[in-house]
């Protein structure tokens, strides 16, 4: 296929894609070699089982080791359950989420912390706590007439 | 102001057979009354939950709640007055550029796609005015709308699947009498857009008629909300291309007219088309990396083809500003760049696209950096994404579907742009701009700090976060205020060339730009459409099929419906 390009182009298209290369590379690196990866996960839940499935039957925060614990949440309308969370500062969470009803997000300011939390799916994702302050868990999917309420606390001391 | 530009006083032509044929006028301005009063309606929307979220008013008017306007804004404007618009600027071009008017089947096809989608809009907008519908304009399941709302949705886009058949006829036609001739670049372009829509649309065809229809009537009790989102955004990132294709044509193909240019290149706008066709589609996980039920590999996958589609981009902003710099040198301009002064600054048909396609330097980054997988986490959902579709769809395609509507009006009414007109759609454009930066780059700025997009006015019991959020929801207030007004000039000017501008002596131009005399023909393997669709097809299968499946052998429990507003 011949299609005039004229010389200047060429360098134009070239660098352009130069650059995506480059941004591609970075991000892909970033991925797969220290495992920096978005939320996920491939485990499906029943939404009206989310009560008696450990261990979304009890949400909260359940030690895993020395800084390191599981907080199993369930985000539901117009709340995330646990309301309140603490953990010292310098803490690794380890988020698993779900939703008994309708989409939810589940979003940390200040924070990677950013997740959509589907029904009938699970929605992992692991963040350290190196600051100390209080920080709000908001629902950043609509929800419902109530989805500006939806906020739970976090807070490092 | 220079007297040497084809401008809203020049923009005369001595032949009265440029002139629409009096049916296809009918149809083609039936399209466009029915996108303006969508965007008259969707404005008012915009602007009540604009002042609404910010905090600047509490109570609406009727008692409407916040997200039921949200949903009349997303659909009135995303997705009722851009596809209206669209596919009447499109019509209008395979027109003027395919023979001069529509065969008699060719528009009766035209009509009853327009008469689906007027149908179905009406029943999808009293569902969401009766709060029957309050689920957004991404209707995410399990949020439960009527079924007259996904039955009307269905219409929506069958219609305009209609619609893209008589343009698809024509184009057919003018290939039989003329063998081996490459199509006029406009009705190549239409048809790009038309298949693209297409290929996209049946995603969430698929979604609507075979998820959501039977479950909303609760012939199915449960729905697959991971696979419905999936089909959804199958769609929802290509739409973005729908809309923006129709602007590049009118960059492309009517500008270098405007500006007393010629074409620069017959083949790389063909190809830059292709490109979007290709690689438009098969990327729409970039909006689900946040989600459960689709693997690492697959995500990062789609992020790669998603930067894939920046280079069509790329492509037309060196050949449209080549266009440019060669019609001013042209004119006589001297120097580096003498060239700028040579353009028609002072002609709004000219000045709203540019202004648009100068908001989309920073628009476009913005999608780079949400498409950049881990950088996504940042802003997912917040209202820096609200930020950067005002910014593109908003600023850059609103804006150059002003600038067409300055002259496009004119020509199915045979009226003149008069000056004073001209002046006040340049006053509408900058007024356009400032509203558009005083919204759009606080919502950048608030969602990078946590508020979140979609969201009635919360303080989240006075948060010292939120208290963060306050100068920049003034700030938006006042950009919204702005827009509004942008729109009711925009309006005001629309209904003034609509019924009562003077009426020209003779026919009013349809710029259509000429090629370049030294641009070699486009190669005719730019035509074989069937070969792009192909491989289009197989790139979506690479990208879906195994996540897809995937979803089929590990399907989640399911939904039921349920309605939370």
């Amino acid at each position: 296929m011949k299609i005039d390009l004229p010389r200047y182009e060429k360098i134009w298209i070239t660098f352009g894609i130069g650059t995506l290369a480059a941004f591609l590379i970075i991000i892909g690196v970033m991925a797969f070699t220290m495992d920096l990866h978005p939320p996920g996960d491939n485990r499906t839940i029943i939404p009206e089982a989310i009560s008696i499935t450990p261990p979304f039957d009890k949400p909260g925060l359940y030690p895993s080791g020395s800084r390191n614990y599981k907080a199993a949440i369930v985000a539901k309308t117009f709340t995330f359950l646990p309301t309140e969370m603490r953990i010292p500062a310098g803490s690794t969470v380890h988020f698993e989420v779900t939703s008994p009803d309708v989409v939810h997000g589940l979003m940390i300011p200040g924070t990677n912390v950013n997740m959509l939390v589907v029904p009938g799916r699970i929605t992992q994702f692991t963040y350290t706590f190196k600051h100390k302050g209080n920080y709000y868990l908001i629902c950043n999917e609509y929800c419902g007439s109530g989805h500006q309420l939806m906020a739970s606390r976090l807070i490092v001391e | 102001m220079s007297q040497a530009h084809p401008g809203y006083d020049g923009a005369v032509l001595h032949d009265a057979k440029a002139e629409f044929d009096a049916k296809d006028k009918a149809m083609i301005k039936a399209h466009l009354a029915f996108a303006y009063i969508s965007l008259g309606l969707g404005a008012i929307a915009g602007l009540l939950q604009a002042l609404e979220r910010t905090g600047m008013v509490i109570s609406l008017p009727l008692g409407t709640g916040y997200y039921q306007l949200l949903t009349l804004h997303g659909v009135l404007l995303g997705l009722v007055f851009t596809t209206l618009f669209i596919i009447g600027f499109l019509h209008s071009g395979i027109v003027k550029t395919l023979g001069g008017a529509y065969s008699n089947a060719e528009r009766r096809v035209a009509w009853v796609g327009f008469y689906m989608m007027l149908i179905g809009v009406i029943m999808a907008g009293l569902m969401i005015l009766t709060n029957q519908a309050t689920v957004l304009y991404t209707f995410y399941a399990p949020l439960h709308a009527s079924p007259w709302f996904y039955i009307g949705s269905a219409l929506l886009i069958v219609g305009s699947w209609v619609s893209g058949v008589a343009i698809f006829m024509s184009y057919g036609r003018w290939k039989k009498a003329n063998p081996g001739k490459p199509a006029p670049l406009f009705s190549f372009m239409s048809v790009a857009t038309m298949i693209l829509w297409i290929i996209a649309t049946l995603g969430v065809a698929v979604e609507v008629l075979f998820q959501l229809i039977p479950w909303s009537f609760g012939w199915v009790p449960r729905i697959d909300v991971e696979l419905s989102r999936t089909f959804f955004w199958y769609f929802g990132h290509p739409l973005v291309y729908f809309w923006l294709l129709p602007a590049y044509i009118y960059w492309y193909v009517n500008i270098p007219r405007i500006i007393k240019g010629k074409i620069f290149s017959d083949s790389l706008p063909r190809l830059t088309f292709i490109l979007f066709i290709l690689y438009s589609i098969p990327v729409g996980f970039h909006h689900q990396l946040m989600e459960p039920g689709i693997g690492y590999f697959w995500k990062f996958l789609q992020v790669i083809l998603t930067f894939f589609v920046v280079i069509p981009s790329l492509l037309t902003a060196f050949t449209i500003l080549a266009t440019f710099e060669l019609a001013g040198r042209s004119l006589g301009a001297k120097g580096r760049f003498g060239w700028v002064r040579k353009m028609p600054w002072g002609d709004v048909r000219f000045l709203a696209p540019v202004v648009g396609m100068l908001f989309f330097i920073p628009g476009g980054a913005g999608g780079i950096i949400n498409a950049s997988y881990q950088m996504n986490q940042v802003v997912h959902n917040t209202l820096w994404v609200t930020g950067h579709f005002h910014m593109t769809l908003a600023t850059t395609v609103i804006l150059t579907f002003f600038g067409i509507s300055y002259w496009l009006i004119p020509a199915l009414t045979n009226r003149i742009l008069t000056p004073v007109a001209n002046r006040l759609g340049i006053l509408q454009t900058v007024i356009w701009s400032l509203g558009m930066l005083l919204m759009s780059v606080p919502m950048h700025i608030t969602g990078i700090l946590g508020e979140p997009r979609r969201t009635a006015y919360t303080t989240y019991g006075n948060a010292p976060l939120a208290e963060i959020w306050r100068p920049y929801r003034a700030m938006m207030a006042m950009g919204g205020t702005l827009l509004f007004i942008g729109i009711v000039i925009f309006l005001g000017i629309a209904i003034y060339l609509w019924y009562f501008a003077p009426k020209a002596a003779q026919s009013i131009e349809y710029p259509i730009g000429e090629v370049n005399d030294k641009a070699p023909a486009p190669p005719p393997i730019l035509e074989r459409w069937s070969l792009w669709v192909a491989i289009t097809f197989a790139l979506v299968l690479i990208a879906y099929t195994v996540p897809i499946v995937g979803m089929f052998m590990n399907p989640s429990p399911g939904s039921p419906p349920l309605r939370t507003w």
